[in-house]
């Protein structure tokens, strides 16, 4: 592959147009977020039908989670469990801007991403359980899920490892040049990790196109992000690699698809790699048995009374007149009988042969 | 139809609670993510927020109520349009038993309280490092260790800890608890998700006359930082011709947890136990735990220390001694025998010591060996020991290609080969990565059976 042409550049750091006041101090509380989806004047209307499809997604992440939680506590799902309740709208926003082909890599808070791709709720919710069902055949577990059918990469329990990963998916889309993007998901905590920075020069020297999403929920496990990093501005982080950032209300799945398109876009004309800081919020704890005594209730509360991704797009729903409250209803029982099949269907798939046991470590080639 | 609010289990291996407070009463509407209990384990206090939206019909476990088993009903939520006679029909769905989103003292993170205190029984032989008459204190691993580095900061101002949660949640297994009170952030050191560079930066610090003590949350991502470890820390001294130094000590959790798959699941001992210049320590009872993690911090070598999870919370007699601390590089007699000897460490202790009683049923004396240091190696006490029983079965949880068994193995023949009966036996994890799934994770950890089994074999039973 060509090494990068010195004529036309791209200009440099870009000012997106709903930019956050610049003036972060350090010691700013992790929450305090500056803007709110009510005075950001500037987020793209989405239409009705975009409207209900964003809500539909975003609601059958969120029963799932919630049922995902049961199920843990009631010791079906063992080991760790890390629920993306909060943060749906970014998946859902960043998948709605995605085309046939693109890839997705993430974390270990990874069973959003999969439903918001499109896969069965049964295949993840099975390898929650540990079943012959699951999407890795029970092999996997909560963290460790894939599927080539559908362009996602995992699934990744080392925090940074996906960002290496996604960046190589797109080093294939240019090599190909097949015209795809990969999407690469990762945290505010994994943000500081060396692989993150080496993989932003090799992007942006090979003008790779690798849209890197990271997901900034405040905390990484108890810490907060500024006693974590030095530059809490996370669309920043790309600066010194003259890689484009851009900081996105996560909570306004609008906001999202509208960055992640532009971003995206950018990409496919060959300008190289994107950053998007989505601000988000995870309500729950880090994984299941997180005291998070690191942060007040209140907090948490605000952040579900005022931002709350899907009572955003339900409230649009409703003044537009696109559902009444009986058309909710509907939409929720919909989605309560899709996440209760997949609920039996994880209790009911059997634990794996355990002839499996010694299947899958290799590829036999015979000699 | 009403909702049946269940008792949850905060960890897999959760069995009952005591409901300390309702935080709703009966007529109270909750929407989903409401708090409406506290519940107490032994190790946390849990608030259960409400999953499902409605009244709540009636509250079926009183406040204060002890013994709850996990799954047991304690309330029942009303959906619109029901009222309190719902309650008594019988089928209702059982679904809902809510987030346990525990709020005290909760062991760890990324970390499950795997494994509840349970005290450790019968350890047969006295530990001949105790003077006989020794006052013991009851303490679990997890303590014994937070102990050690809290005595040896107390004398010695060089001494640090830093770590990814180290300092302000206390330890995502807790094993830092009240360090950062103590000692300050100056010597308490939350860092960023970032081993590889404190891992290094912590090695310059080492040089520079510090000695720190570098936490992994686990093992498992000790891999980002082995770099640092082997080239920077482990052959400084060598490279330098003996100018320099890097006294430091790598230590976490490591080894498999519960259920938490292949990534988070792997025994390194063998890897670091390789390498030239680097000290390895891998105890299993907290006295060990305490009196070697002062040793490797007095060391003026790295010294990597190999906890593991599931035995942080076990309970052991740890001797009331000022100043405990013992030789790295001695194995120690755990349990006396004629028949066979059996060779562990860490959590294969666990087996073996199983096996041994069992085997005692049988008529058959195991003499069980706990290694402690895995570098040095201490082959002198096994070999005694063989000369004895001219019998060798080595437990190791990890894979065991190029494992301690193999090592030993290979030592063992070549140092008394005339003083073996039966061929050496290896019972270690299977050579899979480590399944999810809790039939398969079962099947490729070691068992007390396995060692059984081989005991039997090279007894010719
Ligand atoms: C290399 C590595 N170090 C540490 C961990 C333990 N760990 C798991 S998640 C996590 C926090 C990550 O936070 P962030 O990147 O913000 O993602 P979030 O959990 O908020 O989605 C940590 C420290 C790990 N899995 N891998
Ligand atoms: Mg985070």
């Amino acid at each position: 592959m060509a090494t990068k042409k010195a004529a036309p550049k791209k200009p440099a750091v870009k000012k997106p147009a709903a930019k956050k006041p610049s003036s972060r101090s350090t010691t700013k509380k992790a929450a305090t977020r500056k803007k709110s989806p009510q005075n950001q004047p500037n987020v793209p209307a989405f239409s009705a039908d975009e409207d209900l499809e964003a809500y539909k997604v975003m609601l059958t992440i969120r029963r799932f989670e919630e049922k995902a939680g049961q199920m843990y506590g009631m010791g079906l799902i063992g080991g760790f469990c890390h629920l993306y309740i909060g943060q749906e709208a970014v998946v859902v926003g960043v998948q709605m801007a995605s085309e046939e082909g693109d890839q997705m890599i993430t974390g270990y808070r990874d069973h959003g991403h999969m439903i918001a791709m499109g896969l069965d709720p049964r295949g993840v919710m099975a390898e929650l359980t540990g079943r012959e069902g699951g999407l890795s055949r029970g092999k996997g577990g909560s963290m460790h899920m894939f599927s080539t059918e559908k362009h996602f990469y995992g699934g990744h329990g080392i925090v940074g490892a996906q960002v290496s990963l996604g960046t190589g998916l797109a080093f294939a889309n240019r090599y190909y040049d097949n015209g795809n993007v990969s999407f690469v998901y990762f945290g505010d905590g994994a943000a500081n990790q060396g692989q993150v920075y080496e993989s932003f020069n090799m992007a942006e020297l090979w003008e790779l196109p690798v849209v890197y999403v990271i997901e900034n929920n405040q905390y990484a496990m108890g810490t907060a992000i500024s006693r974590a990093s030095a530059q809490t501005d996370l669309s920043k982080r790309g600066v010194s690699f003259n890689i484009p950032g851009e900081q996105v209300d996560g909570m306004d799945v609008r906001a999202v698809r509208d960055a992640a398109a532009r971003a995206a876009k950018s990409c496919r004309d060959g300008n190289g790699p994107f950053i998007l800081e989505m601000n988000t919020y995870r309500y729950r704890g880090h994984s299941m048995s997180d005291p998070a005594k690191y942060r007040a209730r209140e907090e948490v509360n605000r952040m579900r009374e005022e931002h709350d991704p899907i009572e955003q797009v339900k409230a649009r729903l409703l003044k537009s007149k696109t559902v009444n409250e009986a058309g909710l209803k509907e939409i929720d029982a919909e989605v309560r009988a899709i996440v209760t099949d997949a609920a039996n269907f994880a209790q009911e798939s059997p634990e794996p042969d355990a002839s499996e046991l010694w299947t899958d470590i290799i590829e036999e080639v015979s000699a | 139809m009403s909702v049946e609010i269940l008792m949850p289990a905060l960890s897999p291996t959760m069995e009952e609670g005591t409901l300390a407070k309702w935080l709703v009463k009966e007529g109270d509407e909750v929407r989903s993510g409401d708090l409406i209990a506290e519940i107490e384990t032994d190790k946390a206090t849990m608030e259960l927020e409400a999953v499902d939206e409605g009244r709540i019909g009636k509250l079926v476990v009183a406040e204060g109520t002890e013994n709850v088993p996990v799954n047991d009903l304690i309330a029942v939520l009303l959906q619109e349009g029901e009222d309190s006679t719902s309650i008594s029909s019988a089928p209702q769905e059982k679904s809902a038993a809510p987030q346990a989103a525990p709020s005290e003292d909760a062991s760890p993170d990324d970390a499950e309280p795997v494994a509840g205190p349970g005290a450790v029984a019968a350890i047969i032989a006295p530990d001949p490092d105790i003077p006989e008459g020794t006052a013991m204190a009851s303490i679990t691993v997890r303590e014994a260790l937070r102990d050690a580095m809290a005595e040896e900061m107390r004398s010695d101002d060089t001494v640090f800890v830093m770590g990814e949660e180290v300092a302000e949640y206390q330890g995502a297994y807790k094993v830092t608890q009240g360090l950062l009170e103590e000692f300050g952030s100056r010597r308490v050191v939350d860092t960023p998700i970032t081993e590889h560079g404190f891992a290094g930066l912590a090695s310059g610090a080492a040089m520079a006359g510090l000695k720190p003590i570098v936490e992994f949350m686990t093992f498992n991502f000790a891999m980002q930082a082995i770099d640092h470890i082997i080239n920077s820390a482990a052959k400084t001294r060598y490279m330098s011709g003996g100018q320099m130094a890097c006294p430091i000590v790598f230590r976490g959790p490591n080894g498999a947890a519960a259920r938490v798959g292949a990534q988070h699941s792997q025994d390194y001992s063998s890897w670091y136990a390789q390498v030239p210049g680097l000290k390895v320590v891998a105890p299993y009872s907290a006295a060990d735990a305490k009196g070697l993690l002062k040793a490797a911090i007095r060391d003026p070598n790295p010294v990597v220390f190999l906890e593991n999870e599931i035995l942080y919370g076990r309970t052991f007699d740890v001797p009331e001694i000022d100043d405990w601390v013992l030789p790295i590089g001695k194995a120690r007699v755990m349990r006396e025998g004629a028949d066979v000897t059996i060779v562990s460490f860490s959590m294969g202790l666990t087996y073996a010591l199983d096996a041994a009683d069992q085997l005692a049923e049988e008529g058959i004396m195991a003499e069980v060996i706990d290694l402690r240091s895995l570098r040095p190696l201490d082959i002198d006490t096994i070999i005694a020991s063989v000369q004895k029983t001219n019998r060798l079965v080595v437990v190791e949880e990890m894979w065991p290609i190029c494992g301690i068994g193999s090592e030993i193995a290979a030592q063992v023949q070549e140092k008394a080969f005339d003083h073996l009966d039966a061929p050496i036996l290896r019972v270690s994890g299977k050579d899979v990565p480590m399944p999810y799934a809790a039939n398969l994770e079962k099947l490729a950890l070691p068992s007390a059976p396995e060692v059984v089994a081989a005991v039997k074999s090279v007894t010719y039973r």
